[in-house]
């Protein structure tokens, strides 16, 4: 494969923003038919390098070639007429319009002036049926999961002719037999000579995929591997600079704290009785003890989510009541949780988390200040306290506090975002998917926090996709399925295994408590 | 250096400068201000007096954009604040008492925070979009002061009336002082307070906001509410400059001169991080352009077309493409001067 020459070579690229060095004389080549992970944690510059590649970010220093050609992208349709298509994380497609149109947009096929909607239908027909995805082409994008939508943004970024194309996190909302579908897709695509630069927080599928792997460190590179000559334990290292005993620590505190959660007799902080909303949950049942972790695990579209919004406010329940301290409340809006002290991270960090216009203080400041009344200003010195505490305690980079969220990476948006809630001092924090696209080392940071948080008797909900991780935090396990709650199971003895069964059986086997 | 470059009102504040050299070059004594019967007179004193209103109006406007919204009623406002306290006058035995005045401005201030709250009941409560809610009042707003004035041009004489808009206080143009109070006021009152934060906060992300329980109504309520004070503010300047209250022209298009100072100083229409300084210097390039009109000696009937071109010519330079262009001549000058000093 060394003598083939690469398709892509970036040399010495370096990329900065105010108050940020993004990338800082990085090498990184991609040769044909290869994949091509690249690895590294949250603001490590993936996202930057990969913007510098296609010609979102123009770069400040270094030398960049395509298929042996300098080249100096002035946008990303630049890029994409040289053949560099790219998948980014979020999904980046119009869901008002149809699956064909998303495809094809912008270079619909014409006729007569106008656009030949029947040739349009045809070829995005062929282009899903290659994806073995049965969907109306037809139909309107925004009706589909998450997964098909992926899927589509795949196919649209394939129907290009591509020499290159660029896959950002695209299994983080895809189940195990959508990945599977994708990578043959990927499989599909390598043979026939595309290079795929591939990233991926799930190390399990970078193995599984990669050809080749490329370690990025705060915007330097840490080195070019072969997936098979490199350990897992020694990539998170290099990902994260440290050793991770971390990890094995938080699983001891956890478990010992279980061992002393006999919380019978005392009355929970907060219970749903019989709590519903039509097309969201059926009713259901909850308690939340103080001091508790309570996993909540399903699928997606089980009804995870909407359980976490009916509680926190955001939604309004239509059937059954909610009791805070044994009182029952309604929550009309968010603001009546909070001042419950009841919080809520939104899984969507970006539309319903962040302000992304405004600084790292502001962000954290936000729902203490929205809770004092605008009248109340928190005064600029404590202010400059709250960020600096958040932000050496969460380890926020960069640790500018003036610095603005826009321009941070995903896990040190959701760093921000777990300050402001913290800042509110709540009682229930609930955490929908708060390790979502983010990378092992900051992932461990916030499970850490989230077991020292309950060590110190606030309890949390934590919601996520990830089994193990609701298996190594909760104490409690509640699963959903079907948008019905269909248990509730002390942590005790529980595998991956046992949870995935009763996920998709839908019944109990042991260890039911209520 | 750079820093300045790309600073946001880089462009507005040459903008002004430029504008400034065209009209000292056609009229040499362009700066000097002079002191008669202890008054300062001059072309800039003109330029800040008569641009008074506008600035006013434009520092509501832009509390109204940065939370994603727009209020096109201000200048229907401004004309029924005036025909409401020149109707009071009128109808007043003695409209030259002071007492008077005060009971017209008064009434004319409230009747328009009604209409502010309309504004914002429609917007807030309604979610209706900000520019249909107020293209509203926009014109029915002016049939309203048609039916105050029975659809005459009500002129008054009443010496504490004119006060306000042609009068001096310590040598200074009242409606000066008024515009520099209103200015003044809205700084202290939303950066010295969380109000800006949070107005920014519900202007960039209206979801987030709500989430972190944030109170987005009341929020627009205020300012939709304040954006009418200022209006009825800047109606009773006018009015009072005037002498008379005329429902069909007075502060006709002066919502087009208060949006276009806003988006000169650069705050955005899509909402968020929004400038009062920038405002400030928005308003005074729209006014130095009348004012330059005059001196240039362009003929009135093309005031229009000139001003179109010059508000033209600062969006483009405020454009993300120009200042892409900008950057891209700027690196490789700066990467030849990093070069040179290794």
């Amino acid at each position: 494969m060394t003598a083939q020459n690469p398709v892509v070579s970036m040399t010495d690229i370096s990329i900065s923003f105010p108050g940020v060095k993004a990338l800082d004389g990085v090498d990184f080549r991609l040769f044909p038919g290869e994949v091509h992970s690249l690895m590294g944690e949250n603001g490590a510059g993936k996202s930057t390098l990969i913007k510098a590649l296609t010609g979102v970010y123009s770069v400040d220093s270094g030398r960049m070639t395509l298929a042996g050609a300098d080249v100096a992208f002035s946008g990303p349709a630049d890029a994409l007429r040289a053949g560099i298509s790219t998948v980014y994380q979020e999904v980046n497609l119009l869901p008002n319009l149809t699956v064909a149109e998303n495809i094809l947009l912008g270079r619909e096929p014409r006729r007569f002036g106008g656009i030949d909607w029947r040739a349009m239908r045809k070829r995005a027909k062929e282009l899903l049926t290659g994806l073995h995805l049965d969907v109306d082409p037809g139909s309107l994008l925004g009706d589909h999961s998450l997964a098909v939508q992926q899927l589509v943004a795949i196919g649209r970024a394939i129907d290009v002719e591509a020499k290159v194309v660029i896959l950002d996190e695209p299994t983080s909302s895809l189940d195990a037999d959508e990945v599977a579908e994708l990578f043959r897709v990927i499989r599909d695509l390598k043979s026939s000579g595309v290079a795929i630069l591939f990233v991926s927080h799930f190390l399990d599928q970078v193995y599984e995929i990669s050809d080749r792997l490329t370690v990025l460190r705060n915007g330097k590179l840490v080195g070019e591997y072969r997936p098979e000559e490199l350990l897992r334990i020694d990539l998170v290292q290099k990902m994260i600079g440290k050793d991770i005993a971390v990890l094995d620590d938080l699983e001891r505190r956890t478990h010992s704290a279980q061992s002393g959660g006999d919380l019978d007799g005392e009355r929970p902080i907060v219970s749903a009785i019989g709590l519903g909303r039509k097309g969201a949950i059926e009713p259901l049942d909850l308690d939340v003890y103080e001091g508790e972790v309570v996993g909540i695990a399903g699928l997606l579209g089980s009804g995870r989510t909407e359980l976490a919004r009916i509680l926190s406010g955001v939604d309004r329940p239509d059937a059954g009541e909610l009791r805070v301290d044994g009182v029952s409340r309604r929550f009309r809006t968010p603001r009546a949780a909070l001042s419950a002290r009841i919080a809520y991270s939104s899984e969507n960090r970006r539309a319903e988390g962040i302000v992304d216009e405004l600084s790292i203080r502001d962000n954290i400041a936000l729902a203490l200040q929205a809770d004092k009344g605008w009248f109340r200003r928190i005064p600029k010195k404590r202010q400059d306290e709250l960020a600096a505490s958040y932000i050496s305690a969460l380890n926020i980079r960069p640790a500018n506090p003036d610095a603005l969220v826009r321009n941070l990476s995903g896990g040190n948006q959701q760093k921000v975002l777990l300050a402001r809630w913290l800042a509110v001092a709540p009682r229930l924090l609930i955490l929908d998917e708060p390790t979502r696209g983010i990378d092992v080392g900051a992932k461990a940071e916030i499970q850490k926090l989230v077991a020292n948080l309950a060590e110190n008797g606030m309890s949390v909900v934590f919601i996520s996709a990830e089994l193990e991780e609701v298996l190594r935090l909760s104490n409690r396990i509640a699963i959903m399925r079907d948008r019905r709650l269909v248990a509730d199971i002390d942590n005790d003895d529980l595998s991956v295994d046992s949870l995935l069964a009763v996920i998709a059986d839908g019944s109990v086997t042991s260890g039911a408590t209520s | 250096m750079s820093s300045i470059l790309t600073h946001r009102l880089f462009w507005p504040v040459v903008m002004l400068l430029v504008l400034f050299a065209i009209n000292l070059v056609a009229f040499p004594g362009f700066f000097v201000i002079e002191v008669k019967d202890g008054h300062l007179f001059g072309s800039l004193v003109d330029i800040v007096r008569n641009g008074a209103p506008t600035l006013i109006i434009a520092v509501g406007m832009t509390l109204v954009i940065a939370t994603r919204g727009i209020d096109l009623s201000v200048g229907a406002i401004c004309a029924i604040s005036g025909a409401v306290a020149c109707s009071i006058l009128l109808g007043s035995p003695n409209p030259g008492s002071v007492g008077t005045v005060v009971t017209a401005v008064v009434v004319a201030v409230v009747i328009s925070l009604v209409l502010g709250v309309w504004n914002g009941f429609l917007v807030a409560v309604f979610g209706v979009q900000p520019i249909i809610a107020t293209l509203i009042l926009m014109t029915a707003g002016r049939g309203v002061a048609m039916l105050i004035t029975e659809g005459q041009i009500l002129t008054v004489n009443s010496p504490p009336f004119k006060v306000i808009g042609s009068g001096f206080l310590f040598g200074i143009p009242v409606a000066v002082l008024i515009a520099a109070l209103i200015f003044t006021a809205a700084a202290v009152l939303t950066r010295r307070t969380a109000l800006g934060m949070l107005i920014e906060s519900v202007g960039i992300n209206p979801e987030a906001s709500r989430q972190a329980g944030v109170r987005s109504r009341g929020l627009l309520f205020t300012v939709y509410t304040f954006s009418a004070l200022c209006a009825a503010i800047a109606g009773l300047v006018l009015t009072s400059n005037q002498t008379a209250a005329d429902a069909n022209n007075t502060g006709l298009f002066i919502e087009l001169d208060a949006i276009l100072a806003v988006v000169i100083g650069g705050t955005s229409l899509a909402g968020g991080r929004y400038s009062l300084a920038g405002t400030l210097v928005g308003a005074l390039v729209i006014q130095t352009l009348v004012t330059t009109v005059y001196t240039v000696g362009i003929p009135p009937i093309a005031t229009m077309v000139f001003k179109a071109a010059v508000v033209t010519a600062v969006c483009l330079l405020q454009s993300p493409t120009t200042n892409a262009v900008i950057a891209s001549w700027r690196k490789p000058i700066a990467a030849r001067f990093r070069k040179a000093t290794v």
